[in-house]
């Protein structure tokens, strides 16, 4: 059912400026800290997306997402690892016993321009492969072209394509212009199937911002009021840091509640974020602030 | 009417910034009669953890700039605070120095960064060697920067002091985080103005103020800083470095003297104290 998009709220920056600077001074006592740190830990999609990325780099990873920093009790996996379509087969091999997904990105990623054969194609082979998720990109030009069905049509047809599959729909808020196309988009993505809206690719700057997000989660709620079916959220991109992480779950916990605070309706499409989170829990047992040096790169 | 005198807010020096503490908080100083002269910030154990993120993300590129430009950079420092000699002799009179010894002070700091300035590209060749090996490798040794460097400042001669301690440590190209003089601040936070308009690039130099007995721990401690220098004589605190320094095996340096305006005050093993030896084998035919 393709959504009534006449109607939606409109977005004022500046408004939205100030509701979120409110969150980012929540004060957060050091025992809550501990638990939102290793609840963010578990929330992450540990990613790698580059061109350069081999075998031996998946399987590195894949072996970090299982055992993140060995010397520390008590803190969860990460929730996911997220590659190109190509080494779905690997991951999905070297995860082998863990309850870590396999995410993988498709439909002609980062920019979108290919055909919609094309896309489906890369869609069935990347969860032939075993993807429990698939991550696809929208069609920007078309949707800032006011195309919303072609954009609407797209997403549902892979969705179908995705079968058991979850799908991600990344919007890459940093191509949209304005927040009031931000909720567009995500409206778009929601009616036309998606299990998961995501802020960016991480390929375009800016990637996931707060207002960004903060924008995405009202649009899920609205979705839920009017039909109850929750939606989940991943931004992605630039968050490098526990204390962005924080204000992210703070968000989160205050817009949306604490049905969605776990990693079925929540993740962090993210990197480096895993030791900047590790580093933070040593510190938080040790006392002692840590250096990179220690941590394993992947 | 006469008019009412600006006072000048002290802050912090943080990649090549002046914020205020994220804290918030300040303490009193005063001179030696008890009036007060200035609030400055108390830094916090996160301001000192921000200052080392900063230092450490400078340091690879300070490190990699040519000796030369790394002398000039120190000379461009002389040239900026002799033209300011004035307002530092005031600012150590305020502090309690005599004109004499204040004068003697800046004039001595002065010639200390045009001493170090030169040697930017001569300590190389004094610590470096080829060295004699008995299998067909050549085999040389040399010197590179140790790394990001905590220095808390001595008590006294609080200009001369960070300035003996900063010149060596960044010629050598490790960037650093300076604890400034507690009870005589001003200077150091007035020397950070002459670093930022001397061609320094933000991050080499970071200067907080702030207690000792407060950030000590965590600058002997910080795994991610390389070396400590420690200028005093109070024994717990050098027992309670050595021992935090040890965890990530970090480099301690102890100065006890108190006088800084010696000729034995300056000498290339300054700079040698924060530098690593790196020995190359490297294979030639027989």
């Amino acid at each position: 059912m393709f959504p009534n998009l006449n109607n939606l709220p409109v977005y004022d920056t500046t408004g939205v400026n100030e509701r979120i600077a409110r969150f980012c001074t929540r004060s957060i006592k050091a025992s809550s800290k501990n638990e939102g740190l290793k609840m963010a830990l578990s929330m992450i999609d540990l990613t790698t997306l580059e061109g350069k990325d081999t075998k031996g780099k998946v399987q590195q990873l894949c072996y970090k997402a299982m055992h993140p920093h060995d010397s520390l009790k008590n803190i969860p996996t990460v929730a996911a690892i997220c590659v190109y379509p190509s080494y779905v087969g690997i991951a999905k091999k070297a995860l082998e016993g863990s309850d870590i997904q396999v995410a993988s990105v498709a439909t002609a990623f980062p920019s979108g321009q290919s055909t919609l054969e094309v896309k489906l194609s890369d869609t069935k082979f990347a969860v032939d492969q075993g993807a429990d998720e698939i991550d696809m990109v929208i069609s920007r030009g078309e949707f800032l072209a006011g195309n919303y069905q072609f954009v609407f049509d797209e997403i549902a047809a892979i969705k179908e394509a995705c079968g058991k599959a979850h799908l991600k729909v990344i919007l890459e808020t940093g191509e949209l212009e304005t927040l009031d196309n931000v909720r567009k988009a995500s409206e778009i993505a929601m009616y036309a199937g998606a299990d998961f809206i995501k802020t960016s690719t991480g390929k375009i700057q800016p990637a996931a911002t707060l207002p960004v997000t903060y924008v995405m989660f009202d649009a899920i709620k609205d979705y839920y009021l009017k039909t109850g079916k929750m939606i989940g959220m991943k931004p992605a991109g630039g968050i490098s840091t526990s204390k962005i992480a924080l204000q992210y779950l703070v968000m989160l916990n205050e817009v949306l509640g604490e049905k969605w605070m776990n990693k079925k309706y929540f993740r962090f499409g993210a990197s480096s974020l895993t030791n900047d989170i590790l580093m933070q829990l040593v510190k938080a047992e040790t006392g002692i602030y840590q250096s990179i040096n220690y941590f394993s790169k992947d | 009417m006469s008019r009412l005198d600006i006072q000048k807010t002290y802050k912090l020096y943080i990649g090549g910034k002046f914020p205020r503490t994220e804290s918030g908080r300040y303490y009193a100083v005063t001179n030696n009669k008890g009036n007060l002269i200035a609030n400055m910030c108390l830094s916090s154990r996160k301001d000192f953890r921000n200052a080392v993120v900063i230092a450490r993300k400078a340091q690879g590129s300070w490190a990699n700039a040519t000796a030369l430009n790394k002398g000039q950079v120190l000379y461009r420092i002389a040239e900026m605070l002799e033209g300011r000699k004035e307002q530092f002799v005031a600012e150590l009179m305020v502090q309690g120095e005599t004109n004499k010894n204040a004068e003697l002070e800046v004039n001595c700091a002065i010639d200390r960064l045009v001493y170090y300035a030169g040697w930017s590209d001569k300590y190389q060749q004094i610590f470096s060697s080829v060295n004699p090996v008995a299998s067909s490798h050549f085999n040389f040794s040399n010197v590179e920067p140790v790394g990001v460097v905590s220095i808390i400042a001595p008590e006294n001669q609080s200009l001369l002091g960070i300035v003996s301690l900063i010149a060596p440590a960044i010629v050598g190209g490790n960037t650093v985080i300076v604890l400034a003089s507690e009870t005589k601040p001003l200077t150091a936070i007035s020397f950070a103005e002459v670093l930022n308009s001397s061609d320094v690039p933000g991050g080499v130099v970071n200067i907080l103020t702030g207690k000792k007995e407060e950030l000590l721990s965590h600058m002997a401690s910080h795994m991610d800083v390389n070396a400590i220098i420690y200028c005093g004589k109070d024994e717990n605190q050098i027992k309670n470095i050595n021992e935090l320094a040890s965890n990530n095996l970090k480099r301690t340096i102890f100065y006890k003297k108190g006088d800084w305006t010696s000729s034995n005050s300056e000498s290339p093993y300054f700079i040698e104290k924060m530098q690593e030896l790196k020995t190359t084998w490297h294979p030639t035919e027989v």
